[in-house]
């Protein structure tokens, strides 16, 4: 061959042993707090709800040149239909009006898009129109919320098959983790929250499981290799062991998600900041969580008998930890 | 593992081929396209985020039906106690029935059995049971009847049905290509319609009800004398449509001469002497005969021309009309006459509907967003392959041969199957990217173990597929649940997201496993190395 590809460059150097065990009690108590101060945001700030879930009617405009935020304002404010966000969009020129839902029916929402259309005249482009009524909002915000409950649950109850019960609860734990950091960050900085990015969870809770799946399945080779090793030993070695493939696939991943952020439009922003970060935490949680958690809670050590279903694995369970 | 027969050498590059072969008329202008021959020409449909278009929610006002049954059903009693000779007090039609009270206790029972034959069997007989359409109870001296749930769905069921007809009638009549329009749920219709930049125009199209009805003035008392005492019966007050010089409101018969229904045409034009727009029409035949005889015997009074609750205009009739075409003039500018004239041609909705969601994209910023999110994946890709050819070198560079296959597979699968691409489906996409290489990671790493461990190449290389087998199973199919939840939530453009998640999924199970394996066993058979070059 004429062209020869370069050495490939190891990130993670052979032999690497970085005791990932012993900083279990650092982070697991730093995610506790973490999803306490969550639920802390959730009950005293709550979520910027987008219209998906709150309703309400959303215009994309374009001024001709940049716009002048304070005129449309004083022009729109003036028209008596209650709160009314204001806010540039990606560039002066773009302008995202936001109306809050209007009282009487989905027929006073029509009339409050006919009046702010109106008040913004002719030489506005109205790029887009998001109207969404009570009802629908009531019913999305049901079917999203269905939607993450039900993906832990499938994920739990395929983890449970293909494992034992104590991954299960390890994942699921880990997932339940990425979910509420997430919202959590969305609370505090206020983010919109709507159906895009309900989207984007579904989508770290896919991308979080694969990653413990992958370290699950070294632990539970190893368990079968070294019936021996002490689990705080064999759990880290399976984490270091797989260390050089989480950092190559959350590099492609990030990479990827970090172009769609940076060049993938104003319009799915949320979408990927939420995944950028979902990203982060399903990588940290399943290296820092969902390893260390088997020994919070303790597994079965011999697995010589299993293939790949333990289903009569009660009895042997209690003879280790 | 290493080791393919030449069937499977021929399947796997005859559906790389294939796949790159129906990607490609996406990337070609037009014209291009035509030229193609017919199977080919198949190309992924755009959302309405990408080429612009409105998507509308549209829900029935299922009170109205149950209103208008109620109405008529209890004219029926009041046309059945007629016949039978039957007084009866207070006919009230409440929110859910319509209770009469029987004056004489004699004549109850010929009452109660006489309204009892009005109820009619329901269509939907569920379990054996024959259900009616109307609950028939008596109550005292009084007799209630109450529409059953069973046949309030079944109205509303047709009624869907018909008004489905109607939007997509005068949704037609706009010129506007492949509008999607279909049923959702019990009572609400999915309007989607691709490239039409007026979102207001399109719902003054669909939300109108458009009945028509032409009905008699009652003149034997004055409005403001109907407002303060009781109209007569079978009158009432009907407001004037707004903006009109005219009265206020009018006190009109109830009973209809002619509807909307009769209508066989009409059409926007100018009246030859006002030069006013005004829209014309035409009756069927049983329409021109009711009237031509209505008119003829009221010559010199005045009738209404009422559309939806409101009157549009009540001209003095000055001879008979027995030709069976009239003018509707109300001070219609030409774009007001147009549109009813298209109303009025597509006939009435049952009810009328409400929009309950709405999302219009402009084309300007459906067109930004197409540039954004290839710019995005164009970057995305190069990224991800730098980062794989530094991790892994040739391998990496194996790796995004499958790369390239895996989307193209995922643009061949939508062409084919015709599913829509939306922005977060771009964004999909450029994910799948991120994620398909993961197998080819998972396989490297364990090449790379297997060779340190001491392995010669060829038994590395085997173990890194087959031991990495399993954990690229487990993973996909986890991820694959969270992409079908996520088709089932998705609303429009999510969807677009979920599906070309899923089949990324399942196209980087063939390109990682399958296509990855056949281009190493290649490079093996052929260069034959000493050692693993990972």
């Amino acid at each position: 061959m004429a062209f020869t590809f370069p050495k490939p460059i190891e990130l993670v150097p052979q032999g690497t042993k970085i005791p990932f065990v012993s900083f279990f009690k650092f982070f697991f108590t730093l995610s506790t707090v973490l999803n306490l101060l969550t639920i802390v945001l959730l009950a005293t700030v709550g979520l910027n709800f987008g219209i998906d879930f709150r309703g309400g009617t959303l215009m994309e405009i374009r001024t001709q040149g940049p716009a002048d935020i304070g005129a449309l304002r004083s022009t729109l404010g003036g028209l008596g239909l209650g709160e009314i966000q204001i806010q540039e969009f990606g560039t002066p020129e773009n302008v995202l009006i936001r109306v809050s839902e209007q009282p009487g029916g989905e027929k006073a929402q029509q009339e409050a898009v006919a009046k702010v259309q109106g008040a913004l005249g002719s030489s506005v482009e109205v790029r887009r129109t998001e109207v969404v009524g009570s009802t629908v909002s009531g019913e999305l915000l049901e079917k999203a919320v269905w939607a993450v409950v039900l993906t832990c649950l499938g994920i739990f109850i395929y983890v449970w098959f293909r494992f034992e019960w104590q991954f299960a609860l390890g994942a699921i734990v880990a997932l339940v983790h990425d979910v509420f950091l997430t919202v959590g960050v969305f609370s505090a900085f206020q983010i919109d929250f709507d159906l895009t990015v309900v989207a984007a969870l579904l989508t770290i809770l896919g991308y979080s499981i694969n990653d413990t799946v992958v370290i699950y399945d070294r632990i539970r080779e190893n368990l079968r290799k070294y019936k021996k090793m002490p689990l705080d030993q064999l759990l880290d070695l399976s984490v270091n062991e797989t260390l050089s493939r989480t950092i190559m696939t959350v590099g492609t991943t990030f990479l990827a998600l970090l172009a769609l952020y940076l060049f993938g439009g104003e319009v799915i922003r949320g979408f990927t900041f939420a995944m950028l970060f979902g990203v982060i935490v399903g990588t940290y949680s399943s290296v820092f969580i969902a390893a260390p958690f088997l020994i919070l809670i303790g597994i079965k050590r011999d697995w010589s008998n299993v293939k790949v279903a333990p289903k009569r694995s009660r009895a042997g369970k209690a003879a280790e930890s | 593992m290493l080791y393919f027969n030449r069937w499977k050498i021929f399947i796997i590059l005859g559906i790389s081929f294939a796949s790159l072969l129906f990607t490609a008329p996406n990337f070609i202008s037009p014209s291009a396209l035509q030229s193609l021959p017919h199977w080919l020409q198949m190309r992924m449909p755009l959302g309405l985020d990408l080429q612009g278009g409105s998507h509308l929610l549209l829900q029935m006002n299922v009170d109205e039906l149950r209103k208008e049954w109620l109405e008529s059903l209890s004219s029926d009693v009041r046309q059945n106690l007629r016949q039978e000779r039957i007084g009866y007090t207070g006919l009230v039609t409440g929110r859910e029935d319509v209770r009469v009270t029987v004056r004489q206790a004699d004549q109850f029972d010929a009452a109660y059995n006489k309204l009892r034959a009005m109820a009619r069997p329901t269509s939907g007989a569920i379990f054996g049971h024959s259900t009616t359409d109307l609950d028939v109870n008596r109550d005292g001296s009084a007799i209630t009847l109450k529409p059953t749930q069973a046949a309030i769905n079944d109205r509303i069921s047709s009624a869907i049905g018909s008004a489905i007809e109607t939007v997509r009638r005068r949704i037609d009549i706009t010129g506007t290509t492949e509008p999607i329009i279909q049923r959702q749920g019990r009572d609400r219709i999915l309007v989607q319609v691709p490239g039409f930049n007026d979102p207001a125009k399109l719902k003054e199209l669909i939300g109108k009800t458009a009945k028509l009805t032409f009905q008699l003035v009652d003149q034997t008392m004055s409005v403001d004398e109907a407002q303060k005492g009781n109209p007569p019966p079978g009158s009432a007050i009907y407001p004037a449509q707004e903006g009109e010089g005219g009265p206020q409101s009018y006190l009109l018969q109830k009973r209809v001469i002619v509807s909307g229904e009769d209508l066989v045409d009409a059409q926007p034009g100018f009246d030859h002497r006002t030069n006013e727009p005004i829209v014309t029409f035409r009756f069927n035949s049983s329409g021109a005969q009711r009237f031509g005889r209505t008119t003829q015997e009221n010559v010199g009074r005045p009738f209404a021309i009422v559309l939806d609750g409101q009157v549009i205009s009540a001209p003095v009739i000055r001879d008979a009309i027995l030709g069976g075409s009239g003018q509707i003039s109300g001070h219609f500018s030409v774009e007001q006459a147009n549109t009813l004239s298209i109303l009025l041609r597509s006939g009435a909705l049952p009810a009328s509907l409400d929009v309950v969601e709405e999302r219009s994209v402009g084309p300007s910023l459906g067109a930004d967003s197409i540039a954004s999110g290839t710019l995005a994946s164009i970057i995305a890709f190069f990224a991800v392959a730098t980062f794989m050819i530094l991790g892994y070198g040739l391998f990496g560079a194996f790796s995004i041969i499958a790369l390239i296959i895996n989307i193209a597979l995922i643009m061949a699968v939508l062409s084919l199957m015709q599913a829509t691409l939306t922005l977060p489906g771009i964004a999909g996409i450029a994910l799948t990217m991120g994620v398909a290489v993961d197998a080819n990671v998972l396989i490297y790493e364990r090449m790379r173990e297997e060779a340190r461990s001491g392995k010669s190449p060829v038994l590395a290389l085997e173990a890194g597929f087959s031991r990495a087998y399993a954990t690229i199973i487990d993973s996909h199919l986890t991820g694959l649940l969270g992409g079908v939840i996520l088709y089932w939530l998705g609303v429009g453009p999510i969807r677009g997201f979920a599906v070309t998640l899923c089949i990324g999924t399942i196209a980087s199970l063939f390109t990682a496993i399958t296509l990855t394996r056949l281009i190493i066993s290649t490079w093996f058979h052929r260069v034959r190395p000493a050692e693993v070059p990972l």
